[in-house]
């Protein structure tokens, strides 16, 4: 009786032990169905744009996909930018356009950043540390009021800046793209700071400040280079906001201080749409932050998950 | 640093709070006779020869660093500390809070800037253009049809977060891959996606449209096609942020409850919806309200593929003005059209954040 009863339960287990072996395949398979699929649609628009720079206008027609297969590479897109191999040695006025655009957005970019994190820090600092009022504002109104700054729509600030920036000759400077670009991305900075001071213990500051170091001195060097990975952070999505901005860049920037997105805008309207060599563009435009991203990704989670998600 | 040679303790002698004192007033005085004067020289009534407004912007600058320096000698470490928050505060106020101020100004004024008239004041009547200008709200609703799309990119977001946060090998090499659309440049995207894959006879996507049998495949004439093409690009782009929120939600879960709920024998659909979900409660409206306040910034991608069109069917707020800017100059108009938005979306965000700060993580 008892082992009619075993017997019996072991075979069922046995059944039940293959139907969930199945089962287990079967969500293993459709989990790396669903990973394949959507890095196919992630990196196809990337791919896409590689490979029609080295199209021709045949091959473009015919939509072909595969290079070597479906056509033969070509350098036409990036002779046309002055960058392939052959046309390197050469003088091109497009190439130099092109790296006139590129150095104003690296100049913009990391001048805002590093601007940003300076300020951002300093304030972030005294907000996790110090407590102060001004006027009714508190610690926790101070930091909703850097904040909020995140909510301005950049077309609340476009026009005014457009009149401003007339009246004080800045408009088409690289120097006016930085502060504009600094003020974007300030309240995200301070947020990030914010989370990664909280993270360092107090008592550090109080070791210090017993050791006789001043507030400043203990910020320097004791706190700071131990929020080294936050700045990092903070720097690294800064980056990528300011290189790709494109509304302010458009509107307040026309022959000096142009940077790569407008110029990758501006080349649509012109004489039709030479594909292979808005596709070239466009690669050099995106591989910077291509390259920064995959191999900085770390610090780019972290400061997207800054203060949203406490482990 | 001038750190050592401050008293740390005890009292600042008089003096020192009295010499602090006048050099704010000096410089506060400084500032305000620069931008008088050049306020005068602007207005014809006195030519003091400025060419620009530089010279106010540097007595802002000097005033500003007297300022902190002032604070150091009035207050010693008190005013040590203040030092900190300072520098960010006062540019932001020049940056943000005086240019929303003057962009004010400027709302209640008919200005446009190829017109020979200057600047006029004209009351409320961009007011009431606003309310009367069909294309405004037409933008307006298309923002509201925008927002709710969040809602779609947050299950899709989700949904790879589950997928990234399931047993699976390379995880580090998904979270990259599934990570790239966000360092890409929505111009770059406008051109790469829709000027060049959804190219109705040549572009891979039509093309695929045409295999499974779609005869006549048009991304961009049909109004509700459009918007949903300029959306997935959008979402495109930023579902990876929402993504990479919600999967270090998922990692931060004690997956004590997980494995209890498992030898409960809850299976996968309970354990999701009465487990994973609640919890995540906090992380998802977090992740939603911030993923909101980028979305009511959207325009790149509109400016550059469809500029509105067709019929202004995918027209956003920002990128109706831009081209109320662009193409009639019109910044008076313009400007208003802007404030009011602007009023507009901190009323939305203001109540969304009261509705569902209780359930949400700190912001601040």
């Amino acid at each position: 009786m008892a082992a009619e009863a075993t017997a019996s339960s072991l075979a069922s287990a046995d059944s039940g032990a293959s139907a969930r072996r199945t089962r287990w395949l079967l969500g293993r398979i459709g989990i790396y169905a669903a990973l394949v699929f959507w890095a196919f649609v992630s990196l196809f628009p990337v791919y896409w744009t590689i490979t029609t720079s080295m199209k021709v206008a045949r091959n473009v027609q015919q939509g072909a996909l595969i290079p070597f297969v479906d056509y033969q590479p070509n350098w036409l897109g990036w002779r046309s930018l002055g960058l392939s191999t052959d046309t390197i040695g050469n003088v091109s006025t497009v190439r130099e356009e092109f790296l006139n655009r590129f150095l104003n957005s690296v100049y913009t970019a990391f001048g805002a950043s590093a601007l940003a994190v300076l300020l951002g820090a300093l304030a972030a600092y005294g907000l996790s540390r110090y407590q102060y009022k001004f006027l009714w504002m508190r610690n926790q109104d101070l930091g909703f009021f850097f904040l909020s700054q995140l909510i301005l729509p950049p077309v609340v600030l476009a026009l005014p800046f457009l009149v401003l920036y007339r009246e004080l000759a800045l408009l088409d400077s690289t120097i006016g793209l930085i502060l504009l670009y600094t003020l974007t991305v300030l309240p995200i900075v301070i947020w990030i700071m914010k989370d990664q001071f909280d993270t360092i213990p107090v008592e550090l500051d109080e070791a210090a400040q017993v050791d006789g170091l001043g507030p400043w001195g203990t910020f320097f060097r004791i706190i700071l280079p131990m929020a080294l990975p936050g700045m990092v952070a903070a720097f690294i999505l800064s980056l990528i906001l300011c290189w790709n901005e494109y509304f302010f860049a458009a509107l307040l920037t026309s022959t000096n201080a142009k940077t790569l997105p407008v110029m990758v805008a501006s080349q649509t309207g012109s004489q039709g749409i030479n594909w292979w060599s808005m596709a070239a563009l466009s690669t050099a435009a995106i591989a910077p932050l291509v390259i920064v991203g995959v191999l900085l990704e770390r610090f780019i989670i972290r400061g997207l998950t800054a203060g949203s998600v406490k482990g | 640093m001038a750190i050592a040679e401050l008293p740390a303790y005890g009292a600042i002698s008089r003096r020192r709070k009295e010499w602090g004192r006048a050099l704010i007033a000096a410089a506060t005085v400084l500032f305000l006779a620069t931008a008088l004067a050049q306020v005068l020289n602007s207005a014809r009534i006195v030519d003091l020869g400025f060419r620009d407004w530089r010279p106010t912007l540097f007595a802002y600058l000097a005033w500003a660093v007297a300022l902190g320096f002032g604070q150091v000698m009035i207050r010693g470490q008190a005013g040590l500390r203040a030092l900190f928050i300072l520098p960010a505060a006062l540019f932001t106020v020049a940056m943000a809070i005086f240019p929303t101020l003057f962009g004010l100004s400027i709302a209640f004024t008919d200005w446009n800037l190829s017109s020979a008239t200057g600047q006029k004041f004209n009351g409320l009547d961009n007011l009431f253009q606003l309310f009367r200008d069909p294309f405004y709200w037409n933008a307006m609703r298309n923002m509201v049809i925008y927002v709710l799309f969040v809602l779609v990119e947050y299950a899709i977001a989700f949904g790879l977060a589950l997928l990234l946060n399931a047993e699976i090998r390379a995880r580090k090499f998904w979270r990259v891959v599934f990570l790239i659309p966000l360092m890409l440049s929505p111009v770059a995207v406008s051109w790469m996606v829709g000027k060049s894959m959804l190219e109705y006879r040549f572009g891979p996507v039509a093309r695929f449209a045409r295999w499974i049998g779609i005869n006549n495949p048009s991304f961009f004439t049909d109004p509700w096609a459009a918007r949903l093409w300029i959306e997935a690009m959008d979402a495109w782009v930023s579902i990876p942020f929402v993504m990479i929120l919600l999967l270090a939600g998922l990692q931060a879960m004690p997956k004590e409850v997980m494995e209890a709920a498992t030898v409960d024998g809850a299976t996968p659909w309970q354990r999701f919806w009465q487990i994973t979900f609640p919890l995540m409660l906090p992380v998802s409206l977090t992740a939603i309200v911030l993923r909101i306040i980028f979305k009511l910034k959207l325009a790149d991608i509109i400016i550059t593929v469809t500029s509105g069109g067709p019929g202004g069917a995918t027209d956003s707020v920002s990128s109706f003005i831009y081209r109320e800017y662009r193409d009639r100059s019109n910044v008076g108009y313009g400007t208003m059209l802007a404030m009011f938005y602007l009023v507009v979306i901190v009323i939305f965000i203001t109540i969304l954040l009261n509705v569902l700060s209780r359930h949400m993580r700190r912001m601040t």
